[in-house]
């Protein structure tokens, strides 16, 4: 079973510059009792400045790994970094001792999480969890870090931000607990900001207010803005390329508007018939069937088989490899091309 | 917060009444003659037994009695003993006592019981966390009083390393060995409450966090996750101190601590009746107070609790 994996050419007109972050072939297992867990197997992409990517996937899909892998944050056992690079600005960060590691998190690649109710430290006030990067990293009294902070806390704007650096967590809304969370990872004016799934846990309007201020911010400090996420609704708007994930391993990547168009992944276009639309209101929703791979048994050939409308006989055998479908568009299926095309019919079976 | 501290206090006045009235009612039905005993091998002639009625409200329905008891004890007096005793001076003679005996114990558990704890709960499934977890249950297996006496018989007395009995002589070197046998039981539970307070918070999401900041791993472990850790286990030691300041009987009892426990186990063998409540009136007021500021620390440790 061929596992090779593409490597990810660097788009036209970047071509030349050095991308900000790179992933290489990054794989990630857990090795657990039940086993040992692939959870990534062979991840590559590029982020270059001012650049947003989203990644998208089902919950274990390795989203999320991928990124507690970059940012060096795994929990590590059970989580193994077992291959691949991680170059920021050139540099791979996999091969940094513990402490040269370390002064990359938070200046350079910051990242915001999920449930902000349990990232931020329930038992100190939120302007001094943010006053804390300034005095780490910078050596700041803490009266100027105070200073720093509060003005972090108004540029995401937090009302009354002064008088409210002293409150804790628990008294915030879900919404401004995440805007506290952003002030905290943009501290430091970092390169690279990891979102993972910044607005899951938040009302649908708080989640656009968020998205708005992530994409301001990104705008103002120029970022490469990694967006992982399971809400294809969320990325329309702020992404330029989308990465596809599915048991590990990138299925299709392509820039945002095309992808929406004219999947080239079963799986991609499984993913855009399952939302639900107003203009198809009263019909069934489609979903995808099955389940995803158990991580510790991944079955020979194309992961997605099992669940896939059009698989074929080579489907078993062979795992396909992400290639270039058309300029720009990668995608790891035998029959990229006829499903971009919408010139394949499901499997009778 | 001042509401709060309030609404406390006068909860305790219920609690008071409460208390002393099952004390008091309990040693007025012990049967038997009070006054057996009390004048060597002949009964006691009539006048000391009116006087002695008089004086006790032995002839008053025993709620009445109790009323005028209460009421003396509102104006601080907490009565003589049959000898004549002050029972006030009495327990003012062995809280010292059992005071310093509490502090030396509550040192312990948390020198040892949280550093034993930290030390596991940093490396679980290591040769410290295995040695840490034996040695706990060990100690929770054991019963007190068999501890007691064999570390007395082997460091106090073959040994001579520390003094065997405490005597009059209550100082803080004497209580060592006292201290660690009223401690250890505590002790085994604070050092595993410690381990697995830390392991848990060591995963938690806020940790991570840390780590995602870029702090150096002694601030994110030292600052972010112990803080947190330490809160349930400051709480069961601040309760534990409020249990140790009722006296040890046990502890008391074979290192010969001149303790307010010593003092009630004698009272109830001598079935000194005014001794009895008047201690166990003080001891109840006492740990209700050190309750209440146990969870005043706490809603500062964990400013989730408020006290509104």
């Amino acid at each position: 079973m061929a596992t090779t994996q593409a490597g990810i050419a660097p788009r036209a007109d970047q071509a030349g510059t050095t991308p900000l972050l790179e992933v290489e072939d990054l794989r990630v297992e857990f090795r657990t009792r039940d086993g040992v867990a692939k959870a990534v197997n062979g991840v590559s992409y590029t982020l270059h400045e001012g650049e947003t990517l989203a990644v998208l996937g089902e919950s274990g899909s390795g989203k999320s790994v991928t990124a507690q892998a970059i940012m060096g944050i795994l929990d590590s056992p059970p989580g193994f970094v077992t291959g691949g690079k991680v170059r920021f600005r050139g540099q791979d960060l996999l091969t940094l001792p513990d402490d040269e590691r370390r002064a990359y998190r938070g200046r350079s690649i910051s990242m915001i999480f999920q449930d902000a109710l349990s990232a931020l430290n329930p038992v100190f006030p939120v302007g001094w969890q943010i006053a804390e990067m300034f005095r780490v990293h910078e050596g700041l009294s803490k009266k100027d870090a105070r200073a720093r902070a509060v003005e972090l806390m108004e540029r995401v704007q937090i009302p009354a931000a002064r008088e409210r650096a002293g409150d804790y967590p628990h008294q915030f809304s879900g919404g401004m607990r995440q805007r506290i969370m952003i002030a905290m990872a943009i501290a430091l004016d970092p390169d690279v900001l990891i979102a993972d799934e910044p607005t899951t846990a938040l009302d649908v309007t708080v989640q656009a207010q968020i998205m708005q201020l992530l994409a301001d911010l990104q705008r103002e400090r120029n970022m490469g803005l990694i967006l992982i996420t399971h809400d294809l609704g969320v990325v329309a708007d702020v992404a330029d390329k989308i990465e596809v994930m599915y048991s590990g391993r990138i299925m299709e990547q392509a820039p945002v508007h095309d992808i929406y168009a004219t999947p080239a992944h079963p799986y991609t276009k499984g993913l855009l018939e399952s939302i639900p639309r107003v203009d198809l209101k009263g019909q069934e929703l489609s979903a995808i069937k099955g389940l995803p791979p158990n991580l510790t048994n991944i079955p020979a050939g194309c992961e997605f088989r099992p669940r896939c409308p059009y698989a074929r006989d080579i489907c078993k055998e062979q795992r396909p490899a992400l290639q270039e479908v058309v300029p720009g568009r990668f995608s790891a299926c035998h029959f990229a091309q006829e499903v971009l095309e919408g010139d394949i019919e499901p499997a009778q079976q | 917060m001042g509401r709060y501290v309030a609404r406390r206090l006068l909860q305790m006045i219920p609690v008071i009444i409460g208390t002393t009235l099952i004390i008091y009612t309990l040693v007025w039905f012990l049967p038997g003659d009070p006054f057996a005993g009390r004048c060597g091998a002949r009964p006691c002639p009539p006048a000391y037994v009116a006087e002695m009625t008089d004086k006790y409200n032995l002839d008053d329905f025993w709620l009445i009695a109790y009323a005028k008891y209460l009421w003396s004890l509102l104006h601080g007096d907490f009565g003589e003993t049959f000898q004549g005793l002050s029972v006030g001076e009495e327990l003012l003679r062995a809280y010292p006592t059992t005071v310093k005996l509490a502090l030396v114990a509550i040192a312990f558990e948390i020198l040892i019981g949280i550093g034993a704890g930290i030390l596991a709960g940093l490396r679980r499934g290591s040769f410290i966390d295995n040695l840490v977890l034996v040695s706990t249950l060990v100690v929770v297996s054991i019963p007190v009083f068999v501890i007691g006496s064999v570390l007395q018989l082997f460091l106090g007395m073959r040994w001579g390393i520390f003094p065997a009995t405490v005597g009059g002589d209550a100082s803080l070197y004497n209580l060592i060995l006292p201290g660690f046998v009223l401690a250890s039981l505590s002790l085994a539970y604070v050092a595993r409450l410690t381990r697995t307070s830390l392991a848990e918070n060591r995963r938690a999401d806020y940790v991570r966090t840390a780590v995602a900041k870029g702090l150096p791993q002694r601030r994110v472990i030292g600052i972010h996750t112990m803080r947190n850790s330490l809160i349930p286990v400051i709480t069961f030691i601040g309760a534990d101190f409020g249990a140790l300041l009722g006296g040890a009987i046990v502890t008391e009892g074979i290192f010969n601590v001149p303790g307010v426990g010593n003092l009630i186990f004698r009272s109830i063998t001598t079935r000194d009746g005014v001794m009895v409540t008047g201690a166990v009136t003080v001891l109840v007021l006492v740990f209700l107070l050190v309750n209440l500021l146990v969870d005043l620390i706490y809603g500062w440790l964990d400013p989730r609790i408020s006290h509104g």
